[in-house]
């Protein structure tokens, strides 16, 4: 879906920041002109004033709470920019530029498949909650990679889990959970956000059952707003190029894979 | 703000500030509208535009490095008819100059692309001779100056627009190149475009970027760039567009003093998307606070 959305850049303050396993943070931080404006599948640019980095970071937006002004994220912390988030107290302000991405998750009504791998399935969360009793797919390494099901509880009519491993739920991987689910619910639609070769299974057996997708990509970019052409890839079916931080990051998977 | 103070005439265009928006940093500008008043800034410097469209190089296109970054986007570009058709119609609202950068694998087709651009709504041209991350064309003429003066020649020869030539850094002395577009009829040089460098992942043991090598900008590059715009200003009569690694309205201070006439804000626009806006506000601030009664009065006045 394409909409003609409001960016903003906001000093934001943090209100909730914990750790959910010790290389898994939530920070809530407060953006009310972001919050109001977000739409699931977009993401924020954020950036810790004086750090070391020099580029922002893209995080998708698990929650938006107009209410409260308030806007969630996840994060794993990987490098040098995740980690210096991760030291950051309750309190301190955060620059936040957003709710950047044109193309969004799906909302129409309809009995959606949400499946997800990783921190993948943060913006799915987001999605979830606007979405009526949808079916939720967590997939994970291991058992304790799957902590992401308290998350969707609330929201999701059920809820399957996969690990590489089998130490929770089905063992192996997304794709291979697909039957069942298939065959359990009546599935209008599916949207993805994961790991590449999680979406492109999960697209192939998609399309050979003739059921829409969608995924949510993630490639390296600097800007997040479309100018340095950094995320750039060519549509599968149009051959159109397309950015993947202003066009996406939701494209429908026929374009992607 | 006393915007009269800062109103600028660069390669004889009228800009309401000293700064702009540089190529491959800024887009076409819209891109920033929700973000700035994009007809309150100096001028808008579009992202490189060929002859015909390409998509760039494959892999990974950007890297951060300490402050700052790598890229090798490799001029994706629509290509300048669907330039001419799709996105200077919706700049034409805007009452900001806009200047095209051009990019071509031949001095003909340099001039080509130049004589396609004489269209109204395109303020002036930059020529990019200095562009490090594509085969033909780009940086083979940025580092002979005879090469240089020949694109300079014909797209001056095919343009009734004000003709800015961006220079490479990676030459030995930048002056030699300063002079030779100067001689060739450049209206303006601006400097510098990115310097190539590298990073390798030490887990994977592979170049970060695509296309291994890519050019650096950002905070990391401003003192070259600096010096030379210094040596550049010294060297010629045409004035100097300063660019490389402005993050804040104290550098910017800093490349007008060196002998820069204006200057453009690079990556630094990709961490805050209202630089090209605050810079310019507190250039105002400082001719304010030192009582200097117009920008201009600073441009070279480095106590060297």
């Amino acid at each position: 879906m394409r909409h003609t959305l409001k960016q903003f850049l906001e000093d934001a303050k943090i209100v909730i920041h914990e750790a959910i396993i010790p290389t898994v943070w939530r920070m809530v931080f407060y953006a009310p002109q972001i919050a109001g404006a977000a739409r699931p599948g977009q993401f924020v640019n954020v950036q810790k004033t004086g750090g070391q980095t020099f580029l922002r970071r893209p995080f998708g937006i698990v929650d938006a709470d107009t209410a409260a002004g308030t806007v969630t994220i996840i994060y794993r912390v990987v490098g040098v920019g995740t980690r210096e988030m991760a030291g950051m107290q309750c309190g301190d302000i955060i620059s936040v530029e957003g709710p950047l991405g044109k193309g969004t998750f799906t909302t129409a009504p309809g009995r959606v498949l949400l499946a997800g791998g990783g921190v993948g399935l943060a913006p799915l969360i987001f999605l979830a909650k606007q979405l009526k009793d949808p079916i939720v797919l967590v997939a994970g390494k291991t058992a304790s990679e799957t902590f992401w099901t308290t998350f969707f509880e609330s929201y999701a009519h059920t809820l399957y889990v996969t690990t590489d491993d089998g130490s929770r739920g089905q063992k192996g991987f997304a794709v291979q959970a697909l039957p069942v689910i298939l065959r359990e619910n009546q599935i209008d639609r599916i949207s993805v956000c994961g790991p590449t070769v999680m979406m492109r299974t999960i697209a192939d057996t998609a399309a050979s059952y003739g059921i829409a997708c969608e995924v949510s990509m993630e490639k390296r970019m600097a800007c997040g707003i479309g100018v340095c052409l950094g995320c750039t890839f060519e549509g599968k079916r149009s051959g159109k190029r397309y950015k993947v931080c202003s066009d996406g990051p939701v494209f429908p998977a026929r374009e992607v894979f | 703000m006393k915007q009269e103070r800062i109103a600028v005439e660069f390669a004889g265009i009228s800009m309401k500030t000293p700064v702009m928006g540089a190529s491959g940093t800024f887009g076409f500008g819209i891109e920033y509208s929700d973000f700035l008043d994009i007809d309150t800034i100096g001028a808008i410097i579009s992202k490189g535009i060929t002859p015909l469209p390409r998509a760039g190089n494959d892999g990974v296109r950007v890297a951060e490095t300490p402050s700052g970054m790598l890229n090798c986007i490799g001029l994706e570009n629509p290509g300048v008819d669907a330039f001419k058709r799709d996105i200077l119609p919706q700049l034409s609202r805007h009452d900001t100059p806009l200047i095209v950068n051009i990019s071509a694998g031949t001095a003909e087709e340099y001039g080509e692309l130049a004589s396609k651009l004489n269209v109204d709504g395109v303020a002036a041209l930059e020529v990019n001779i200095s562009c490090p991350n594509v085969k033909e064309g780009g940086i083979v003429f940025g580092t002979r100056p005879e090469a240089a003066a020949d694109v300079t020649r014909h797209v001056k020869d095919a343009s009734h627009k004000p003709v800015i030539v961006k220079l490479s850094p990676n030459v030995t002395d930048i002056t030699v190149m300063a002079k030779a577009v100067e001689a060739a009829g450049a209206d303006a040089i601006s400097l510098i475009n990115t310097l190539t460098g590298m990073a390798v992942d030490i887990h994977t043991w592979k170049p970060l970027l695509g296309n291994i090598t890519g050019g650096l900008s950002g905070p990391a590059v401003k003192p070259v760039a600096l010096r030379m715009v210094w040596q550049t200003a010294r060297a010629v009569q045409i004035p100097v567009l300063g660019v490389g690694g402005i993050a804040s309205w104290q550098d910017a201070v800093e490349f007008m003093l060196a002998g820069a006439s204006a200057v453009a804000v690079g990556a630094y626009n990709f961490v805050n998307p209202k630089a090209v806006a605050e810079i310019a506000a507190g250039m105002d601030q400082y001719c304010e606070e030192k009582g200097i009664g117009h920008i201009s009065d600073i441009i070279g006045k480095i106590n060297d």
